[in-house]
C-alpha cells in the first residue's frame, strides 16, 4: 500500500475536508486520513519507460506484473557483447588506450559476428542486424523487422546494443525466415532466458568457433596484444582474477530486463577461472577463425618485447638489474629478439603466438642457470664466496648472494601464496540474484538465497575484520621491492662481480658448465614439448620454476617447457650432434 | 511444507549409503579405486575451480576450529554458505549438514554469541531440507539443556516429537524415539526434583496429596517416552536408569525387572556391563536369591573382570555350598588383583589372604598352584617388588601386612616383599607379624629345599 502522499492533489477530501492525498493500487487518490477513495486518476505523464507495449494498466507498484514475464527477447551473442563491453570499460579504466574499446575490440568482435554468421543462415534476425555502435547506449531501436513472426507479445527490441546505424555487414542479407523457427522458439524461451540459449548450447558446427565466456577474454587479449599494450596475457588473467575485469560475475550488470535462467547459466555462468593455457589456445583459435592479418610488428621498443619484458620480471623478482645484460645477450644468440619471430602472424603456416611473458621469464631461468648452474652446490659455494665478501667491503656494492635471495624470496613466496590460497578459497561465485533452471524453480532458487543472506549475516557479525577482502588497487607488479627495509633486502643494485670474471674485454661466468633441461624433446604428434618430473631436477631449479609459476599463475610444467625450448635455440649445435651421433649409430647397425 | 524442502526432496536425494571402498572378490581392500571410478562416471570433466575453492574453504575453516579460532573460523563459514546453492546437486544436498556441523560448533565457543543467535541459526537450519530436521532439532535441544534452558529445550523437542513427513518419517524413527526419550528424560528430571520435595513434605500435607497425584501423572508421560527408545538396540544407561527409578518407586517391581534383564540380556543389544550392574542392583535391592545374582555377576564377571563389584562376587561365591563356586571365588579374586584398579584396595588384599589361608587349610593346593602357575612370571615384579614394600609400608601398614602375608605365601619367605614387612618394627603389628611369620611358614606353598 503506498503510503507516500500525492503531492500534486490539492483538494479538500469530502468526507474529512483535509488535504493529505494518497494513490491506491489502481492509481486512484484516497484522502489518507480518512480513507476516502475518490474516483480520480493520476494522470499518467511520462511514457518513456512504457515504450510500444500496451498500455494495460496503470501500476504503481511491480507486484501486479505476471510470473511469467520474459522482459526482453535477447540472444546469446548479445549477452557476449554486453560481457565484451564491460570488459572494454574495465581495461579503460585501467588505463588502456580507448582505442581499444571503440576500434580495436568493437572490429573484432563484428568480424566474429559475420564470420559466424555466415554460417548460420537459418534464423533472420541475426544477419538483419547490423553491428554498428555497440557501445553507444540503449536507445530501443525496432530494427528487427523479424520480430513479429517469432513472438507474439512485444516486439520490443531487447537489443542494449542497438542504435541507428546502418547495416553494412558483408554477409549477403538473407530473406527472414520465420515459420521452421518460430516454434521452436517458443518452446525454447521456456528453458532459457534468451531466445537460442537451448539451442546455442547445443549448436555444433564444424569450422565456426562458438563463442564462450574465456572466448570474450581471448577477444580482449587479441585487441590488446593489436595495440602492443602493456598488459601481458598473465597481467590479464590476474585482473581477472582479483575482479578487476568482469568475468566470473559479468552476467550480473546485464539490464533487468535481459532474463537470464536455464541453459543460459551454462553459457554465461562459468564457475572456473580463466586458465593460462586455455585462453592461449582460443586465442589462436579465434585468431585464425577470423583470418586476421599480420599483427603489428613487436619492436625492440614495445613493451613486449624480452628486452623490457626482462627488465620487468627482474624488478619483481627482486633479481639485480646487472641480469639485464645477460638476458638481453642471451635474446640476441638464439634469436628470439627479432621482429618476426615475435610478431603473431595468424595466416601463417604454423600459427603460433608468443607467450611473451613465460618466455620472459624463461630467459631469466636460463640465465640464472648460466650463472650459477643450479645443482644444488654450486649456487651455494659462490655464496659462500659472496658473503665473505660483503663481509670484507661493506663500502663497496655487495655482490649477489643467491644464498640470501633464496632466503628472501622463499619466505615472500611463502607468504604470497597462502594469501592468495584464502583468497581464492574465499571468492564468492554467486551472484546476488540466483539463477535457475525455469520458472518452477524460481521460487525456490530465490528461497534459497534469501536463507544463505541471512546466514550470512549471522556469521560476519562473529567474523573477524577480514571478512571483507579489501579490493587490492590493480597493478602491474605482485611483489615490489624498495630499499631500506632490512627485513625484506633489496638485490637490485647488486653486483654480479662475484660470478663474473674478466677476461680482457669480456667477461665470463665463472661457472662454465650447463645442463640442459630437456635431452630428448617429443616428436611433433605429442601434444606437448617434454614432460617435467619434478624429481629429476635440482631443488634450486624446482624453487625458481614454483617461483615464476606462481607469479604467472601457469603449471610449472608450462614454464619448463618454454625453458627448454629456448636451450634448444641456445645450444642448437648441441642437440645437432648428439642427433648426428645417434643417427650415425643407428646407421651402423 | 515449504517449497524448498519440497524441492530438496526430489528423487536423487535419497540418502543411499554409498560405499566409501570398493571391495573386489578377493577380499582385497582399494579404497582409492572409488575416488578413481568417481571421476570417470564424471565424464573426465575438470573439476570445476568452485569445487576447489569450497573444499580448500572447508579445510581451513576446519583448521581455524581445531586451532579454536573462532572469528576466522567465521569467515571461513561465511564463504562455505554458498554451497547451499551449489549446481551440483550431490554437494548441494549435503551442505546442510556440513554447515550445521560446523556451524554450531563455532557457535558453541564464539565469544560473542549467546544462545539467541544460535536458536537463530538452528531454527534456519531446520528448514533447510527435510532429513536434518529432527537430529538439528536434537543437538538444539542439547545445547539449550546445557545452559540450563530446561523449558525452552522441552519446548523444541515437543516440537521435534511431532514431525512427520509421509515415507521419510521411517527412516527416521530412531530419531523419533530419540526425541521422546529425551523428552522423558527432561520429565524425569522435573520429577525427581518434585519428589524430594515430596519427601520433605509431612504425608498428612494437603499439598502432600496434590503433589502425589500429580507425580503420578507425571510419570506414566514419562513411560511412554521411554518405552519406544528401549526397545531399540542401543546403549541408553541414563533413560533406562531414570525409568527403573521411576517404575520402583511406583511399586511396579516386574515391569522394572523386565526392563532391566531386556536390557541386559536381549542379543541384539550391544554388550554393555553397565546393563549387568543395574540388573544386579536391583535385584540386591529386591533381595532375590543367591543364584540369580551369581549368575548376573558371572556375566559381569566375563566382561569386566577388574570392576570392583568382582569383590561382591567374590564374598557371595564364598558363602557357597558348592565347590565349584570357591573355586571360582579364588579365580575372581585373582583377576580382581590383576589389574591396577584394586592394587592397593585394603578389602581386596585382605580377602585374599584370609581366602589363601583357608583354600590351603581345605587342602586345595591344586587350585592355588593353578591360579599362582600364570601368574608366577610377573605378579612378584607387578605387586611384590622392594619399591613397593616401602611405599605400601609408608603409606598403609594395613595394606602392607595383606600384602606381606599373601607374598611370604605364594613366594616363600625368601622374597624381598616379605623380608621387608617383617624387618619393619611397629608397635601394633608386632604380635600380627609374628602371627603372620608362623602362618606362612606353614602355608607356603613354596616348601624350602630339605636340607
Amino acid at each position: 500500500m503506498e503510503l507516500e502522499e500525492a503531492k500534486e492533489l490539492k483538494e479538500r477530501c469530502s468526507l474529512c475536508a483535509a488535504v493529505s492525498w494518497g494513490l491506491t493500487d489502481e492509481g486512484k487518490y484516497y484522502c489518507t486520513s480518512c480513507h476516502n477513495v475518490t474516483e480520480r486518476s493520476k494522470e499518467v505523464i511520462n511514457t518513456d519507460i512504457i515504450p510500444n507495449t500496451k498500455i494495460k494498466s496503470i501500476s504503481r507498484g511491480l507486484k501486479r506484473r505476471s510470473k511469467l514475464e520474459k522482459g526482453w527477447d535477447w540472444y546469446v551473442c548479445e549477452g557476449f557483447q554486453h560481457i565484451l563491453y564491460q570488459q572494454a570499460e574495465a581495461l579503460k579504466t585501467l588505463g588502456v588506450a580507448p582505442e581499444l574499446k571503440d576500434e580495436v575490440l568493437h572490429n573484432f568482435w563484428k568480424r566474429y559476428l559475420q564470420k559466424s554468421k555466415q554460417a548460420y543462415c537459418a534464423s533472420p534476425a541475426y544477419t538483419s542486424r547490423r553491428k554498428a555502435e555497440v557501445l553507444d547506449g540503449n536507445v530501443p531501436h525496432s530494427d528487427r523487422a523479424s520480430g513479429p513472426e517469432l513472438l507474439s507479445d512485444t516486439d520490443w527490441a531487447s537489443s542494449c546494443l542497438e542504435s541507428g546505424a546502418e547495416s553494412q555487414s558483408d554477409a549477403p542479407v538473407t530473406k527472414p525466415l520465420a515459420a521452421p523457427r518460430a516454434p521452436h522458439s517458443e518452446a525454447a524461451s521456456v528453458c532459457s532466458g534468451s531466445l537460442d540459449g537451448v539451442e546455442y548450447s547445443e549448436r555444433k558446427e564444424k569450422g565456426v568457433v562458438k563463442m564462450t565466456v574465456p572466448g570474450t577474454l581471448a577477444l580482449c587479449y587479441l585487441s590488446l596484444l593489436w595495440q602492443r599494450e602493456a598488459v601481458t596475457l598473465s597481467d590479464l588473467l590476474r585482473f581477472v582474477e582479483e575482479d578487476h575485469i568482469p568475468y566470473i560475475k559479468a552476467f550480473q550488470s546485464f539490464p533487468e530486463e535481459m532474463k537470464l535462467y536455464g541453459r543460459d547459466k551454462g553459457i554465461f555462468a562459468i564457475e572456473s577461472w580463466p586458465d593460462y593455457e586455455e585462453i592461449y589456445k582460443h586465442t589462436i583459435e579465434i585468431a585464425t577463425f577470423l583470418d586476421l592479418p599480420r599483427f603489428p610488428d613487436i619492436t625492440k621498443d614495445c613493451f613486449l618485447h624480452p628486452n623490457i619484458l626482462c627488465v620487468k620480471y627482474l624488478l619483481e623478482a627482486n633479481l639485480p638489474d646487472e641480469m639485464h645484460g645477460l638476458t638481453y645477450q642471451v635474446t640476441e644468440m638464439t634469436g628470439m629478439g627479432e621482429v618476426a619471430s615475435l610478431t603473431f602472424d595468424p595466416v601463417a603456416k604454423a600459427a603460433k603466438t608468443v607467450k611473451y611473458d613465460v618466455q620472459a621469464v624463461a630467459l631469466i631461468v636460463v640465465v640464472l642457470k648460466l650463472l650459477f648452474l643450479l645443482d644444488d652446490n654450486l649456487e651455494w659455494s659462490l655464496s659462500d664466496l659472496a658473503e665473505v665478501n660483503n663481509e670484507k667491503n661493506k663500502t663497496e656494492k655487495p655482490w649477489f648472494s643467491f644464498r640470501k635471495w633464496y632466503c628472501v624470496m622463499k619466505k615472500t613466496l611463502e607468504e604470497k601464496k597462502q594469501e592468495w590460497e584464502e583468497a581464492r578459497a574465499k571468492f564468492m561465485w554467486k551472484s546476488e540474484k540466483p539463477l535457475y533452471h525455469s520458472h518452477i524453480d524460481k521460487p525456490v532458487a530465490y528461497k534459497r538465497r534469501e536463507v544463505v543472506v541471512s546466514l550470512q549475516k549471522q556469521f560476519s557479525a562473529l567474523a573477524g575484520p577480514t571478512l571483507t577482502v579489501a579490493k587490492k588497487s590493480p597493478s602491474s607488479f605482485q611483489l615490489s621491492w624498495a630499499e631500506g627495509d632490512p627485513n625484506r633486502t633489496c638485490f637490485h643494485n647488486h653486483s654480479l662481480r662475484g660470478v663474473l670474471l674478466e677476461k680482457g674485454q669480456a667477461l665470463l661466468t665463472k661457472n662454465s658448465l650447463y645442463w640442459l633441461s630437456t635431452q630428448k624433446f617429443c616428436r611433433s604428434y605429442c601434444k606437448h614439448v617434454t614432460t617435467y618430473e619434478e624429481s629429476n631436477f635440482s631443488l634450486s631449479y624446482q624453487f625458481l620454476l614454483n617461483l615464476f609459476s606462481f607469479l604467472l599463475r601457469i603449471k610449472p610444467a608450462f614454464l619448463h617447457d618454454e625453458v627448454s625450448l629456448i636451450e634448444k635455440k641456445l645450444f642448437k649445435k648441441k642437440y645437432n650432434e648428439t642427433k648426428k651421433n645417434s643417427r650415425f649409430r643407428k646407421g651402423r647397425r | 511444507m515449504s517449497d524448498l524442502s519440497e524441492e530438496l526432496t526430489r528423487p536423487g536425494s535419497d540418502g543411499d549409503q554409498v560405499e566409501t571402498c570398493v571391495v573386489s572378490g578377493a577380499g582385497m581392500h582399494f579404497p582409492w579405486l572409488r575416488k578413481h571410478l568417481d571421476s570417470v562416471a564424471a565424464g573426465g570433466k575438470k573439476k570445476k575451480d568452485f569445487a576447489q575453492t569450497t573444499g580448500a574453504c572447508l579445510s581451513l575453516a576446519q583448521e581455524a576450529l581445531l586451532q579454536q579460532q573462532w572469528p576466522r573460523a567465521a569467515e571461513f563459514m561465511y564463504s562455505y554458505l554458498q554451497t547451499l546453492e551449489d549446481s551440483d546437486s550431490s554437494q548441494r544436498q549435503a551442505a546442510p549438514e556440513i554447515i550445521w556441523k560446523l556451524g554450531s560448533e563455532i557457535l558453541f565457543y564464539h565469544p560473542k554469541s549467546n544462545v539467541e543467535t544460535f536458536s537463530a541459526f538452528a531454527d534456519q537450519m531446520k528448514n533447510i531440507g527435510v532429513l536434518n530436521y529432527l537430529k538439528i532439532s536434537l543437538q538444539h535441544a542439547l545445547y539449550l539443556i546445557h545452559h540450563g534452558m530446561l523449558e525452552d529445550a522441552n519446548r523444541t523437542l515437543s516440537q521435534a516429537e511431532t514431525w512427520r513427513y509421509g515415507e521419510k518419517s521411517s527412516s527416521q524413527e530412531i530419531l523419533i524415539n530419540l526425541v521422546q526419550a529425551y523428552k522423558g528424560l527432561l520429565e524425569y528430571y522435573s520429577w525427581s526434583k518434585k519428589k524430594m520435595e515430596l519427601s520433605q513434605l509431612d504425608k498428612d500435607d494437603y499439598a502432600y496429596n496434590t503433589e502425589a497425584r500429580n507425580i503420578l501423572s507425571h510419570s506414566w508421560k514419562t513411560s511412554v517416552h521411554f518405552s519406544a527408545l528401549i526397545k531399540t538396540p542401543g546403549v541408553w544407561d541414563p533413560f533406562v536408569k531414570s525409568y527403573v527409578e521411576m517404575l520402583e518407586f511406583y511399586g511396579d517391581q516386574d515391569g522394572a525387572r523386565k526392563v532391566l534383564t531386556n536390557y541386559a540380556y536381549d542379543e541384539k543389544f550391544p554388550s554393555n556391563p553397565n546393563a549387568h550392574i543395574y540388573l544386579y542392583n536391583f535385584l540386591k535391592r529386591a533381595k532375590a536369591p543367591r543364584s540369580e545374582l551369581l549368575s548376573v555377576l558371572k556375566i559381569l564377571y566375563q566382561i569386566v573382570p577388574s570392576h570392583k563389584l568382582m569383590l561382591e562376587f567374590h564374598l557371595l561365591l564364598r558363602k557357597s555350598e558348592k565347590e565349584e563356586h570357591r573355586k571360582l571365588g579364588l579365580e575372581v579374586l585373582f583377576s580382581l588383583l590383576d589389574f591396577a584398579g584394586c592394587t592397593k584396595s585394603v578389602t581386596a588384599w585382605r580377602c585374599l589372604a584370609s581366602y589363601l589361608r583357608q583354600t590351603l587349610m581345605a587342602n586345595h593346593l591344586g587350585w592355588v598352584q593353578e591360579e599362582w602357575e600364570s601368574r608366577r612370571n610377573w605378579w612378584p615384579t607387578f605387586h611384590f617388588s622392594y619399591f613397593w614394600a616401602k611405599s605400601d609400608w609408608k603409606e598403609d601398614k594395613d595394606l602392607a601386612y595383606e600384602k606381606a602375608f599373601v607374598a611370604g605365601t605364594l613366594l616363600g619367605k625368601g622374597c624381598k616383599y616379605f623380608r621387608y614387612i617383617l624387618k619393619q618394627d611397629h608397635q601394633d603389628l608386632r604380635k600380627k607379624i609374628k602371627q603372620m611369620k608362623k602362618s606362612v611358614r606353614r602355608y607356603s606353598i613354596v616348601k624350602p629345599a630339605v636340607d
